[in-house]
């Protein structure tokens, strides 16, 4: 019999090296996550995939699955504080869902509808931020950031350019992009490159694609976050 | 109508006073107590020609279309239209131009639906001074049960048109720039086809109801509110009703031209707009006529007596019969709006079922493109009337500016006109009466402006109307609310 730790009281077969967000997702068990990538190393910076394992909190993407484990996931209390998150990630940037191109194929969109979040809850910012369209071929739009780093990590690791980090602490944070002037126009990012598509928000796009795929046709118009997730098709 | 306000004290409408999605009419009276002008005061904000700058142009057709909860698939289009020119599609695939026709004469044939039957019928039909509290869908349903659902299902279709060649109801986002991003398919096509002849039949019999209805009392709806205005609207080449392209033509109150053919591109060198301080809507007027002539009237009313045919066989029918009413005397009635618009909603039905026989609709050649330009501009025949929108784009794809003539601005100085000649018609004495309020609502009505179908969801539009004398003191004021109660 192979190891294995509860999950919500179920078993979830474990291997070493797994984490409880990978063991989770390899038996078919979603944990809701916004900055977790399979391709990419686990930050634990969203703090959405946030479980309590055996008493102590802790983000799934990073904590390892440890035989014998007891973890509690889809719970009131957890589910709660994932609530929270997410309202605080929409009115902290402008997140505009109807007129966004992103709308369903979004992953923080599609987290939130999973998650039963159907409207703000606090107060908005409208944070005036910068849309960087310098570039040919892709746009920057911060007002959708949402800080994930995934961009930071794909540039860094599969194409080999830190075209963007990570800047500011805080409130402050924020992306930056590695040229001279600042702009995106000026670095050395190409419309192949990793870092140009895996933004799991509206922040980095392809240019001129728009609304190109129709609605009925969009990742998450007939499947769940969960489903995609499950089935591996998770960008 | 006067000219000049010399003597009558203006009113400045602050925008923390507003109250949305409630009209406010002022009626200025002059020194001998007759009522000289009246004004219907916009105050609700929008702001989208400042907040798309900077944005990019491919977002824009979905942003902008929430102007508008009922004719988003005018704004959509409009938009689609404007940056056709600017990604250098000049000319759309057969298959992008047909979709975006039927997303278009669906929008039409649901608009008219719902504001004939759900909106304005139960003002002709229970009465002008009925209950305020039953004179509504409600009332109608109770009073007419058979219009009231006919009503809804011409409406239900019309949607189900957008839902399929734009993926919703409401917002969806099937025209993009250079084209349509869907098709329809064999199982769509036919799922529509089914519901044609009752949807024909329906609207036919639309047109019968409100020419009785102009028969029963021909001195109410041949006078009411009657004012006297050139007329604007697109025409096709050949001089016929066409609702989704076209060139600008221009007559004046006699019927006579005054422009024709005129390339839309270039419509700032027709159209100019000034800005009143008592209301947020512009009030656009042509060129050549200048501010104090140049103003006129667009929707259903301009369209039908402005095209030289329509190319459908019922409606055309329907359109000689109401020119030959008026023995081909051009009609400014406001009440004739109701008319005309049902001969466009039987227009609209013709349209569709033509469009749904023809296989380019099944096609999958969706986009085209060509040379990049830096500014566009696109117009159509909304519902209400003639839409303008006008984008630039700089070198890097962000919109740099903006300007959006929309229907009910256009008939901004002719709803003005046609509230003066109600209040003067029907105030007696010095005070607001709840008739004379109900009148000037079902006046500003007949143009089916936004503001009443943002505000008159089951017929309760809220409503203030208020008398100033020349010198700007309040003589009378009177309110109805949302429920109907007056205060």
């Amino acid at each position: 019999m192979s190891d294995s730790f509860t999950l919500d009281g179920r078993a979830i077969p474990c291997a070493p090296g797994q984490s409880i967000l990978q063991a989770a997702s390899a038996a078919g068990v979603f944990i809701p996550h916004l900055c977790f990538h399979p391709e990419f190393r686990p930050q634990g910076s969203c703090k959405l995939c946030t479980v309590r394992a055996s008493g102590r909190l802790g983000s799934a993407c990073t904590l390892p699955a440890t035989p014998g484990l007891s973890v509690e996931s889809d719970t009131a209390e957890l589910n709660a504080r994932r609530r929270v998150l997410l309202q605080l990630l929409f009115v902290e940037g402008n997140h505009f869902c109807p007129a966004c191109e992103k709308s369903g194929d979004c992953l923080l969109q599609a987290t939130a509808y999973a998650l039963k979040i159907l409207t703000p809850e606090f107060v908005q910012f409208y944070p005036h931020r910068a849309v960087d369209a310098s570039h040919p071929d892709i746009l920057l739009d911060m007002n959708r950031c949402i800080l994930c780093g995934l961009c930071v990590e794909a540039s860094h690791r599969a194409d080999g350019k830190d075209v963007f980090a990570l800047a500011g602490r805080g409130l402050h944070s924020h992306i930056v992009v590695n040229s001279a002037s600042g702009r995106l126009g000026d670095s050395t990012l190409t419309a192949t490159d990793r870092a140009a598509h895996i933004c799991p928000v509206g922040a980095i796009l392809p240019k001129r694609q728009g609304f190109h795929t129709p609605i009925g046709e969009r990742k998450y118009d007939h499947k769940t976050v969960a489903e995609q997730e499950i089935a591996g098709e998770s960008e | 109508m006067t000219d000049t306000t010399e003597n009558l004290r203006r009113v400045a409408i602050d925008p923390i006073s507003r109250v949305e999605g409630h009209g406010k009419v002022t009626l200025l009276l002059d020194e001998h107590n007759h009522v000289r002008q009246a004004r219907l005061h916009i105050v609700e904000f929008r702001g989208f020609e400042r907040f798309i700058q900077g944005r990019p142009y491919w977002e824009v057709p979905v942003m902008v279309q929430r102007l508008c909860g009922i004719c988003p698939v005018s704004h959509q289009l409009a938009a689609c239209k404007a940056l056709d020119r600017v990604v250098g599609a000049t000319s759309i695939t057969p298959t992008a131009e047909k979709i975006r026709r039927l997303m278009h004469y669906g929008q039409i044939l649901q608009s008219h639906a719902l504001h004939f039957f759900h909106l304005a019928s139960p003002d002709l039909l229970l009465g002008f001074d009925s209950e305020p509290t039953r004179r509504n869908i409600a009332g109608l349903a109770a009073a007419h049960p058979d219009l009231a659902r006919q009503g809804v299902l011409l409406r239900r279709f019309g949607q189900e048109v957008i839902r399929i060649t734009s993926g919703k109801r409401i917002h969806g986002t099937g025209a993009i720039p250079g084209g349509v991003n869907k098709a329809v398919t064999l199982a769509e096509r036919d799922e529509l086809l089914r519901e044609i002849p009752q949807i024909l039949a329906w609207s036919q019999s639309a047109i019968t109801l409100i020419r009785r209805l102009h028969e029963t009392d021909p001195a109410l709806y041949e006078n009411f509110g009657l004012f006297r205005s050139g007329l604007l609207s697109l025409v096709d080449a050949r001089g016929e009703l066409d609702l989704y392209d076209g060139a600008l033509r221009a007559r004046d109150a006699d019927g006579g031209l005054i422009f024709d053919g005129a390339d839309g591109q270039h419509y700032g060198d027709l159209i100019r707009e000034e800005v009143r301080p008592w209301s947020y809507m512009k009030f656009p007027f042509l060129k050549a006529l200048g501010n104090q002539a140049g103003w006129y009237k667009v929707g259903p009313l301009a369209r039908i007596q402005n095209c030289d045919a329509i190319p459908t066989p019922l409606a055309e029918q329907a359109r000689r019969d109401f020119m030959a009413y008026s023995g081909g005397q051009p009609r400014h009635a406001p009440l004739a709006y109701h008319w005309a618009r049902m001969i466009e909603l039987l227009h609209a039905a013709e349209t569709l079922h033509r469009l749904l026989l023809d296989d380019d609709i099944l096609g999958n050649e969706l986009m085209a493109s060509g040379e990049r330009r830096r500014e566009g501009v696109g117009l159509l025949e909304a519902p209400r009337g003639t839409l303008i929108h006008h984008y630039q784009v700089d070198d890097n794809d962000l919109i740099s500016m903006c300007n959006l003539i929309v229907s009910t601005t256009h008939n901004n100085q002719a709803m003005n006109k046609a509230i003066c000649r109600v209040a003067q018609d029907y105030l007696d004495g010095q005070e607001i009466s709840e008739g004379l309020l109900n009148r000037i609502e079902i006046v500003i009505r007949a143009f089916d402006p936004c503001l009443s179908c943002a505000t008159h969801a089951i017929g309760k539009m809220p409503l203030q109307v208020e008398l100033l004398d020349a010198q700007g003191a309040r003589l009378s004021s009177l309110s109805r609310l949302g429920d109907g109660s007056y205060t």
